[in-house]
This record gives C-alpha cells, sequence and structure tokens, in this order.
C-alpha cells in the first residue's frame, strides 16, 4: 500500500504544476484586492488587531494592570510618556488594558462567529437540501430567533444564564446563527439547481457527495464573507454586554466593560473611555471593511 | 475598414474608423479597431459575427450605452443625420435615443420593469418622448395612451387595449418582444436597432417577429441595424451584411453577394459551418482555431492565425478592396478562391 | 439499445389543495432508439424533449410508461440497477459554462465519474483523465485548469470527456451546441460524429435547430406539447414533411441564402401553456389545417406506415386503409 502510494506521487507532476490554476486564481484575487484601497486598510487594521492579540502581553509596560493590580496614587492621570493612554481609577495603565483586551475581543468574535457558523451552516444546508417538511421546520425557527431583535435576546439568555464573559458568548452565539442558516440556505437552494449539480447526479454522485464535493465548496465564498463582517459585529455585540454589565467582569480587561465604569469619569477624564472605544470602532471598521473587500473578490457578480 | 462611403446618397447613419477600448484587470481590451460603415436611410443591415466580434459593443456605442469608463472611445465618429453621436452631449444624446433610435433586445424581459404594466410603461415612455418637443405639441397622457393602443396594434398584439393592464410576466417571451418593439417604435424613430431581437425565441415564434420588422420597416420607413449571429435571420430581413471578426470589419457585402460570392476567408469559413437546414449536409468545414485575445491582438489581419490562405504579407494590415458596387472586403487574398460556395 | 414506451412524466405545480395543477411535460411518448444510431428530438420550448432525456437518466421522476436501456427495464430503479444505468448512459448539457463545477480542476471534473464507479486512483486514474481528453481533442496542459480558463467549445469537450469516461452505449446530447459560436458548433458537430463512428455510441440528441438535427441525425421525432407529432427518417421527415406543425417549423427556419424560398405566412399564435392543454388535437389552436368540430374535440390517431408515424387527423384514411 505504501508503495503504491509512493509510486503514485512519484508519477504526478511537481506541485506548482498540479496547483497553477490555483495559484493564478490565488493571484488574480490577491491583485484583485491590492487595488482596493479600503480593504487593504481593512486587512491592515486586522493584521494589526491579530499581532496586538498575539504579542499583546510581551509589549505591555505594566502587565499587572491587567490582572487587577492597584496604584491609588496614580488614579486618573491623563494621557502622558509613561501612559500613553493615561490612567483609570484605580490607577491602572489604560494603554495596557487596551491592548490586552484585543485578546480577549478576538477570542470573543472567533467563538461567537465559529459557533454560529457551526451550527447555522449545517442547518442552512439540511434545510436547503433536503426541502419539504425539515426546510419548513427550521426555517420557521430560524424566523422566531430573527424576529426578536438579537441583542435583547442575547441580554435575556445573559441575565438567565448570569453574567460572564463564557455565558456572554454562549448568549451570543446562540442569537447569531439564524443569519448563516438564512444564507446557506438560499445559496443550497439555487446550487441545487445548477447544472453540474444535476451533472453529479446523472454520474451517480450520492447525496452526501454532492453537499460536501458541489455545493459547499460554493458556499463558501458568502460564508467567509459573512463571517468576516460578523467578527466585527459579535466584537460590537459582546461590548455592548460588557458596557450594560452583563458580559466581562472587572477587572478583567475587556474593552465595553471598561467603557461602562469609564462613562461615569466623562467628560473631565475623557482618555478612560476614549482610548477602549477608539479601539472598539477601528477594530469593527477594520473588520467590516475586510469582510466587503472579500466580497469584491469573492463574488463575480461584484467583480467589473 | 477605411474608404469612401458606399453609395452617394447621404447616410442617416455613418459610422467612421470608430476605435473603441476596455480597461480591464489585464490591460487594455481593444475592442472595436477601426470600424466603418454607412447605413442609408430605409436600409436594413446585419452585423453578423461570433461572440467577441464587436457586434454588440458597436451597437451600444452607437444608442451612446456604453458606461465610461471600463469603455474608452479612442477615435472615430459616429455620425446619425450629421450629428456626431461621440460629442453630442448626454442631453441631446437623450433625446435621439428616444426619438430617432431606438433599440430592442435580446431578452425583452430584463428591459421590461416586473412590477408595472404594459400600459403604465408603454405611455411614460411615449410621455418621455414628448419633452423633446414644443410644449404645443406634447401629447397629455390621454393622448400617450391612445397612442399605445394603436401601437400595440401596430405590432399585432391581440386585445391591445387588455394588454395595456397586464404584467410582463402574463406574456409569452414572443408578445414581450412585441410589446418592446412597439415601445422602441412608438416615437417613430429613423432608425432601429435590433440586438440579437429572435435569439430567445423559438423559431415559429422569431418567424412572426422577422415578419414584424420586415412589416414595420415598410410602414414607419425605418432604418434597421440588425446584430446577430444567425446567418439565416440576416438573409431573411437585411439588405445588406457587415461581417465582423475581432473588433474589425472584414467583409461589406449585399446580401446576394455575401452569400453567393463570399470573399473574405472568415466569411466563407462562417458559411461553411451552419448546416444548412433545406440540404442534406455531407460534412460541415468550420474554422480551425479559438478568436484571438484582444489584448494583444495579432499585427496585420487579425484572422491571420486561423487563416488557410495566410501568407507573410497577412501580418501587414490588409487593404479594403471593392469587389463590387456593394461589395468591399479587408483581406490580402480576396482575389484569390473569391466565388461562390459549394 | 433505449426503449421508451408510453412514457409520461407530469410534474405537479402550485401549492396544495385548489391552485394545485399538473403540468404535463411528457404525455405518452414511445421511441425506440436502435444501437448505434443518431436519434434527432426536435421541439420548441415547453415541448417536453428536454424532460424526455432528463426521464431517460432519471434526472426526473416518471410518472408513467417503461423505460428499458440495452434490454434491462430501468422503469424503477434500486441503488444497484442506478448503478448499472449510469455506466449505461450519460448525458451532456446544453451550457457548458454551468455544466462544470466552478471550483473544480478539470481534472477533479472529468475524474468524478471514474471515482464514483471504478476503483481507478492516483496516477491511473489521472493518466485515464488524460487520455479522455486527447479523446476529445484536448491537451493534457489541461487537466489542472479549471473551467473558467477555458472557452466555451473547450469546456463542452471537456462535458463530453466526463461523459464518456465510463464507456456508456448511449448519450444524451440535450442542446450540446446551442450555447456555442457557429465556428465552434461546427467543431463540435463534427468531433461529435466522429465519436459517433469511433465508439459506436448510441445518441439521443435533443435540439430545436433543426440544421443541427438534420446535420447530424438519422431519425427524428418533431415534439409538440408532450407528444410526438411526426416522426420517420431524417430525410423523409425533411423533405416530406406531413403534420402541420413539422411543416410550419420547417418553414420558420430562415435559409443562410441570398434568396428565401417563398415560405407563405408564418404560423400565427402562441404554444399553449402545458398545464391548460388544448382539447382534441395539441396543435389545433395554431394549425391552419385544422377541421371544426373534430381537431378540437378528438385526439388524433397515431398513424404509423412506410413513412414513419405521424399524429394528425388529415392522415387518418390513409392509415385505415393501409393498417
Amino acid at each position: 500500500m505504501a508503495e503504491s502510494i509512493r509510486s503514485d506521487t512519484a508519477a504526478l507532476p511537481g506541485f506548482a504544476e498540479r496547483h497553477a490554476g490555483t495559484i493564478r486564481m490565488a493571484r488574480l484575487y490577491v491583485r484583485t484586492f491590492a487595488r482596493n484601497g479600503s480593504a487593504m486598510l481593512g486587512l491592515a487594521v486586522v493584521v494589526l488587531f491579530l499581532v496586538t492579540a498575539a504579542i499583546g502581553p510581551w509589549i505591555v509596560p505594566f502587565p499587572e494592570d491587567a490582572t487587577g493590580a492597584i496604584h491609588l496614587d496614580q488614579k486618573l492621570q491623563p494621557p502622558d510618556a509613561t501612559h500613553w493612554f493615561g490612567t483609570d481609577e484605580v490607577g491602572n495603565d489604560v494603554f495596557t488594558r487596551v491592548v490586552l483586551g484585543t485578546r480577549v475581543t478576538l477570542q470573543i468574535a472567533c467563538i461567537v462567529t465559529g459557533v454560529a457558523m457551526l451550527i447555522g451552516v449545517p442547518l442552512g444546508m439540511i434545510a436547503g437540501f433536503v426541502g419539504g417538511r425539515v426546510q419548513e421546520v427550521i426555517m420557521r425557527i430560524t424566523d422566531v430567533f430573527l424576529s426578536v431583535p438579537g441583542l435583547i435576546l442575547a441580554i435575556a439568555i445573559v441575565g438567565a444564564l448570569g453574567p460572564g464573559i463564557v455565558n456572554a458568548m454562549l448568549a451570543l452565539s446562540l442569537v447569531w446563527w439564524p443569519g448563516y442558516v438564512r444564507l446557506v440556505q438560499a445559496k443550497t437552494l439555487s446550487l441545487k439547481n445548477e447544472i453540474y449539480v444535476q451533472a453529479a447526479r446523472s454520474m451517480g454522485a450520492s447525496k452526501l457527495r454532492i453537499v460536501f464535493v458541489h455545493i459547499l465548496p460554493n458556499c463558501t465564498s458568502p460564508i467567509i464573507v459573512k463571517a468576516s463582517m460578523d467578527m466585527g459585529m459579535a466584537i460590537l455585540g459582546a461590548a455592548s454586554l460588557g458596557f450594560l454589565g452583563l458580559g466581562a467582569q472587572p477587572p478583567f480587561p475587556e474593552w465595553g466593560a471598561m467603557i461602562s465604569i469609564a462613562r461615569t469619569y466623562l467628560p473631565d477624564w475623557w482618555w478612560y473611555s476614549f482610548f477602549p472605544g477608539v479601539a472598539i470602532s477601528i477594530t469593527v471598521l477594520g473588520f467590516n471593511l475586510l469582510g466587503d473587500g472579500l466580497r469584491d473578490i469573492l463574488d463575480p457578480k461584484h467583480r467589473e | 475598414m477605411n474608404g469612401p462611403p458606399m453609395n452617394s446618397v447621404d447616410p442617416l447613419l455613418s459610422v467612421r474608423d470608430f476605435r473603441l477600448e476596455f480597461d480591464t484587470f489585464d490591460g487594455v481590451y481593444q475592442a472595436i479597431d477601426g470600424v466603418s460603415f454607412d447605413v442609408a436611410p430605409g436600409e436594413s443591415i446585419g452585423i453578423v459575427g461570433e461572440t467577441g466580434c464587436g457586434k454588440s459593443v458597436t451597437a451600444r456605442s452607437i444608442m451612446g450605452l456604453l458606461p465610461s469608463p471600463p469603455a474608452r472611445v479612442r477615435g472615430g465618429q459616429i455620425l446619425f443625420d450629421g450629428e456626431d453621436m461621440l460629442t453630442v452631449g448626454e442631453e441631446r444624446l437623450r433625446q435621439i435615443r428616444g426619438n430617432d433610435i431606438a433599440m430592442i433586445f435580446q431578452d425583452p424581459m430584463t428591459y421590461l420593469n416586473p412590477v408595472f404594466t404594459i400600459g403604465t410603461q408603454l405611455v411614460d415612455v411615449i410621455l418621455a418622448q414628448q419633452r423633446a418637443k414644443p410644449r404645443a405639441e406634447r401629447m397629455t397622457r390621454r393622448d400617450a395612451r391612445d397612442h399605445a393602443v394603436e401601437m400595440l396594434r401596430k405590432v399585432n398584439l391581440p386585445n391591445p387595449e387588455r394588454q395595456l393592464e397586464n404584467y410582463p410576466y402574463q406574456l409569452s417571451g414572443g408578445m414581450r418582444q412585441r410589446v418592446l418593439i412597439a415601445m422602441a417604435l412608438s416615437g417613430r424613430p429613423k432608425l432601429l436597432i435590433a440586438d440579437e431581437p429572435t435569439t430567445a425565441l423559438d423559431v415559429t415564434i422569431q418567424a412572426q417577429i422577422l415578419d414584424l420588422i420586415d412589416e414595420l420597416r415598410a410602414d414607419f420607413g425605418l432604418s434597421v441595424v440588425m446584430i446577430t449571429h444567425d446567418l439565416g435571420v440576416v438573409a431573411s430581413v437585411c439588405d445588406r451584411v457587415v461581417v465582423m471578426y475581432a473588433g474589425q470589419i472584414v467583409e461589406d457585402a449585399s446580401v446576394a453577394r455575401l452569400f453567393d460570392h463570399p470573399a473574405h476567408p472568415y466569411t466563407r469559413g462562417l458559411l461553411a459551418s451552419v448546416p444548412h437546414p433545406g440540404r442534406p449536409a455531407t460534412s460541415l468545414s468550420g474554422i480551425p482555431g479559438s478568436l484571438p485575445n484582444l489584448l494583444d491582438p495579432p499585427s496585420g489581419c487579425r484572422f491571420h492565425g486561423r487563416c488557410a490562405l495566410a501568407g507573410d504579407d497577412c501580418l501587414q494590415p490588409p487593404p479594403n478592396t471593392v469587389l463590387a458596387e456593394r461589395h468591399k472586403v479587408a483581406c490580402w487574398r480576396a482575389m484569390e478562391g473569391a466565388g461562390a460556395v459549394d | 439499445m433505449l426503449s421508451i414506451e408510453d412514457l409520461k412524466v407530469h410534474f405537479e405545480i402550485g401549492k396544495r389543495g385548489r391552485d394545485r395543477k399538473v403540468l404535463k411535460a411528457v404525455d405518452g411518448v414511445t421511441l425506440t432508439l436502435k444501437k448505434g444510431e443518431a436519434y434527432g428530438l426536435v421541439g420548441e420550448s415547453g415541448s417536453g424533449k428536454s424532460t424526455i432525456g432528463k426521464a431517460a437518466l432519471h434526472l426526473v421522476p416518471i410518472t408513467g410508461g417503461r423505460l428499458v436501456i440495452d434490454h434491462e427495464d430501468l422503469t424503477r430503479i434500486d441503488q444497484r440497477s442506478e448503478k448499472k444505468l449510469r455506466r449505461k448512459a450519460q448525458m451532456v448539457f446544453q451550457d457548458p459554462h454551468s455544466a462544470l463545477n466552478p471550483r473544480m480542476t478539470i481534472l477533479r471534473s472529468v475524474s468524478e465519474p471514474l471515482v464514483l464507479h471504478t476503483p481507478l486512483r492516483g496516477a491511473a486514474l489521472q493518466a485515464r483523465v488524460a487520455e479522455l481528453l486527447e479523446t476529445v481533442g484536448l491537451s493534457s496542459q489541461f487537466l489542472y485548469r479549471y473551467p473558467h480558463e477555458l472557452s466555451g467549445g473547450q469546456k463542452q469537450r471537456v462535458c463530453i470527456a466526463r461523459a464518456i469516461a465510463l464507456n456508456p452505449d448511449l448519450l444524451v446530447l440535450d442542446e450540446p451546441t446551442s450555447a456555442l459560436d457557429v465556428s465552434v458548433q461546427s467543431q463540435i458537430l463534427e468531433f461529435l460524429k466522429a465519436l459517433q463512428a469511433e465508439l459506436g455510441l448510441t445518441y439521443l440528441f435533443i435540439s430545436h435547430n433543426l440544421a443541427v438535427v438534420r446535420y447530424l441525425c438519422r431519425r427524428v421525432a418533431v415534439m409538440y406539447l408532450g407528444v410526438i407529432v411526426e416522426e420517420g427518417e431524417t430525410e423523409a421527415v425533411f423533405n416530406n414533411p406531413r403534420h402541420p406543425y413539422t411543416q410550419a417549423l420547417l418553414k420558420a427556419v430562415p435559409y443562410p441564402q441570398a434568396v428565401q424560398p417563398d415560405k407563405g405566412p408564418p404560423l400565427g399564435g402562441d404554444i399553449p401553456s402545458p398545464v391548460d392543454l388544448p382539447p382534441g388535437c395539441r396543435f389545433q389552436t395554431r394549425c391552419p389545417a385544422r377541421v371544426e368540430g373534430l381537431c378540437d374535440k378528438v385526439a388524433p390517431p397515431e398513424i404509423q406506415d412506410a413513412g414513419g408515424l405521424v399524429r394528425c387527423h388529415l392522415f387518418a384514411e390513409a392509415g385505415r386503409a393501409s393498417g
């Protein structure tokens, strides 16, 4: 068996040749994307955000400030050379807390979007492909979820489960999936009638094969676009829950929770709420610009 | 194709050395390269060619319908009744479009708004045409409605009054195309541009529509520019044919000359490609190879890569040869092998 | 090779309840294809010609009648007989631009039937695909390309390569050249003709283009609203059409020649909806030879004689005399 695999690979042409088409396509994508100024800006913001999240603990000047240190002698200092973003009411460095907040935010964004996709994509695919009564049931449940404003529902869920970052993520995931069901179901319905799907059927492909080989790969573009937009929205949602005191609890360095406390110090100690606020806005904007850019290259209807 | 206009009657439409290109990701796509042809009043010409030859782009340019960018005019004139359509400006263009030149398309459904009735849309078009007229001559909404009914009757739509209340989806494809023709002709235009008007229709319905266009042409004294890939359609409704290949005109001849004495190797290849519905066929010779890439068009004659007669001189731009009255060809080998097919 | 008896394909459309209507796409069609022949099926939209092709491959559910391929009754299929059907019959679709999965390389697309039905994998699979591409006139440099990098004619060749991958006996060709330019169409037609001779394939060729059918097919059936109105040797039907619809259809096609033969006025009216079929003869609403009180009441008999089959009251007398 091992031998046959080796002889197989020996007969196949090199990697570059076998993937020449893929490489050409990737190159086209990269070029299209690179020409789009706002998309590149979004990408830059998102990359900066990811890098910050990755190396945050090693670059911040006062790592202990994220875990509840108290320096009352330095409380509410305006921005200066030591404290670039100033300090808060217990003397913690705002810059440190904003930088460390990226990691929490990234976790929230990835988990919320990821869980929503894990629930929504399979449901949408089943609804669209199977049709009939199954579709009716799935889509009506989805409608019920969509008919309640997401944040309100999330607040209700957190209210029932008790405040906390894990519960906040859980609640957001639970209100986020219906969008994916809608998207994937609609896409599956249209792909199901594509001629290449009919051709696959005429060749005797099983239903599972049709779903995984012919339908799912052609659904990925809109899913990726929606996911990148949703990352931003999930960050906003988590910050809103934090702001309402239902998400991360102080002294956990979460942007929404920080603003929630900081707003009582407005307008005199503006920097305390200003910098976390700017961090949220820029990050959300970055993900949205990236999503727009991705849609431009992945959705051929928007191209040229 | 350059050269003097063919007949001395003042042409209604005169396209002169028209050049147009598109900006694309991969470079500049030279869609139209030096196209010249005339349409006399009351004449019906066909522009034939395959996908990408520039026939639709030419038609849209006459109407000023190409978005720029990515389209960019590189030179030439499109003279309609003495006015250069390329320079008259958007305001005048809109007037001309509604009243003097009209266009019909392949898929009528795309050009009819699904949420309004046929009547509403037809009356709106008629009222829009009134804006170009002096105030005293304008139609009222009631006149416009009567005119709409009259137009629908002219295109042989059964029960015109009742059709006004119908929505586009309630009509068949052939009836929709009739409605579109009624809309196009409601302003009594001098020129009708028909872009593959019957391609989406069934054969028996196509016959009805072609018959109708022919009938209306006589009625209205219309000039017709028919864009099509179907040589049969051209043969049945046109007086003259312009054959395009890769953005250039290769042959311009009367229908009789083109079908009986095709001169350009591409034209001959095209004629040999289509099986004849009225005769048993033995084999189709066709044209080997595929279209050249217009991002980097071949020098000289653009057909030389696929041409059996090509030689070194074909790398130079071919001369325009006048073979007969109403027969011009752009080819170095026009005299060789020119003659009847089969 | 392929035998269809009294085939019916009806679709239920509309919501459940009173709005529910039955669309009779194919309503009692019988035809037999001999091994190695090219059989043409012509008709306009709504005639049901494409549905017959799809029904032969079980891509649409069969409502009634019998489907026999290579002496095997495949009217009802289970998993085992489906495997057999797929190996015996394959289809080439009208629009090559959408018949290939845009996310799959040509290699993967053409491999698909082989992966599904044969143990070929790896280098052997690739060699077979390269061989198939060669058969359809494409070099192996296309293996790793994506469909959007190919021209229409090249894509259609890929589709044909995929369809013949399992060495089927029957190929259903559903308007295989309608989406192509004429010069490419002639290349594909020539190629299909050569391929048939080489592999001994049986073609069910579905088209609205009469000239193409005349060129490629030995026998032809003309369909109108779900039934065959005339059938026979292609040359006989084209030279001497008997059914008024066939006559009108042939007259409607413009000839690519300088002078058009005198054709008289074109056939009027529209094709009725297959949901709301006219009583009696289906063509009576447009028929120039309609007999009041007969054609609009009684369905025409099917008359089979030396010249082929025709379904029209005009020939009832002759039919009775000879039958």
